[in-house]
């Protein structure tokens, strides 16, 4: 429906957004590429005062790679990801998560800092952030600080981001050349929400054994999460066929997904299991589909 | 509380200065203020592609912007894709002769996606087109007449793309 009636301002300067939030508080809500927001004041489920649109803080867009890994400003767009020329061997699992980020139109509007502070349970990006480690830089009334992913993002649709601070950056930590990864999504058409997902990464030792591996999942109950149970389950092993069916049983056991008019809860169990057992695969060069050796 | 905020825009090749107000979309403002009532709103929340524009040279979901956001922007919507001389541009044609459209609601957000596309990727390929056009809903034609007009349109793009380079 219509949007709720509501102010608007565009400020120029960090500063000036900054203390817009200050003096409006809860009445108010900051606007970058609105994919998220502005389908939420459609169906009314929010009703802000006043817009904040920091979509003229251009010091806020752009992706910087540098030795200590890949820094995203808040407002770089997903198409920014996809288009940059270097990200896919910076940092491959990002570039692979974020080509399912929703369809083009949107794409070319929404932002990284927007999806992260919006925090859908089973959107790609905060996934990847809880998943790397990723640290959120973000700015308030007495400069800038940094949280780190596990403390920032608290649960479906909620951040610890307080109500008069801006996300300014998402800082990912480097990502050695010969690391291992894999990134598998189920959504029912292209560029649709996730009905789930995993991630993995892990480097390899001398003996080719996982060394502290990483894997997220979209589609628990809870929204995204580590899936530490997994983790501890491939730490110091060889990613072998049977350990591969060890994890998606593992997987199956230690997730609870809420049932829903799309589907039902063992389904959805089974999907994140599969979507474990094929990143898993990916990781380790497995072909899924041939019989063991 | 909304209010009014003076914009100036170009819209398929025209400026405009119109006051906008702040609670209306893009879409809406298009289509009431500008009397541009060819970019079609459907779900009003940014599912069915339907109000898809071009602003800045990328493709948008009209209902997913604030009419305020458009403010500087040079934006192209379905009025603004014929020729100069007014006849069908190479998409439209493309479109009328694979029947690729039946109700037509959906249309105007189709081709101005595909227009985006083809400018900017003149060289997409079955697969690409096919993948970009998961964001536009049409639940007529089943997409296979789409599919084809757009591929036979990208030809005139392909052109114009190496004429240019």
């Amino acid at each position: 429906m219509k949007l709720p009636d509501v102010d608007y301002i565009r400020p120029k300067t960090l500063k000036e957004a900054l203390d817009l939030l200050s003096a409006h508080g809860d009445d108010a809500k900051l606007i970058a590429g609105g994919q998220s927001l502005m389908p939420m004041l459609a169906f009314r489920l929010l009703a802000p005062k006043i817009l904040i649109d920091i979509g003229g803080l251009s010091e806020l867009r752009g992706i910087e790679i540098t030795d200590t890994g890949v820094r995203l400003g808040a407002r770089t767009t997903w198409h920014d990801i996809e288009r940059h020329p270097s990200l896919k061997t910076a940092h491959p699992l990002l570039a692979a998560a974020i080509a399912h980020v929703a369809h083009y139109q949107i794409r070319n509007r929404g932002t990284a800092g927007g999806s992260l502070a919006h925090c859908d349970p089973v959107a790609e990006f905060p996934t990847m952030v809880l998943t790397c480690e990723a640290e959120v830089v973000v700015a308030g009334q007495d400069g800038e600080r940094v949280m780190i992913a596990s403390d920032f993002v608290l649960g479906p649709m909620t951040t610890a981001l307080p109500a008069d601070e801006i996300i300014t950056a998402i800082r990912f930590p480097v990502w050695p050349k010969a690391r291992r990864w894999g990134f598998e999504e189920f959504a029912r058409r292209r560029g649709d929400f996730a009905m789930a997902a995993a991630a993995i990464f892990y480097d390899l030792d001398g003996e080719q054994r996982a060394v502290d591996p990483h894997m997220g999942i979209i589609g628990d109950a809870d929204g995204a999460r580590r899936l530490t149970e997994v983790e501890d389950l491939l730490a110091g092993q060889r990613i072998t066929r049977t350990l591969i069916a060890e994890a998606r049983a593992l997987a199956e056991r230690s997730t609870t997904p809420s049932e829903d008019i799309h589907a039902p809860a063992p389904y959805r169990r089974a999907l994140i299991g599969t979507m474990v057992e094929r990143a898993l695969a990916a990781s380790a060069g497995i072909n899924l589909a041939t019989a063991a050796a | 509380m909304s209010r009014k905020i003076d914009i100036s825009l170009t819209v398929n090749g025209r400026r405009h200065a119109h006051a906008a107000d702040t609670r209306t979309t893009f879409a809406d403002f298009l289509r009431d203020d500008l009397r541009l009532t060819g970019t079609h709103v459907g779900c009003e929340h940014g599912v069915c592609g339907a109000c898809t524009v071009i602003v800045n040279g990328e493709a948008v979901r009209s209902c997913l912007m604030l009419a305020p956001q458009a403010d500087g922007a040079t934006v192209v919507t379905i009025e603004g894709l014929c020729e100069p001389d007014g006849e069908l541009g190479p998409l439209q044609r493309a479109f009328r002769k694979h029947h690729a459209l039946q109700c037509g609601f959906c249309t105007p957000g189709i081709l101005t996606t595909a227009h985006a596309l083809l400018t900017q990727e003149p060289d997409a390929d079955e697969a690409r087109i096919r993948e970009v056009l998961s964001g536009n809903i049409c639940r007529c034609t089943g997409y296979v007449t789409i599919i084809q007009a757009i591929l036979e349109a990208r030809e005139s793009y392909r052109s114009k793309a190496s004429a240019q380079s």
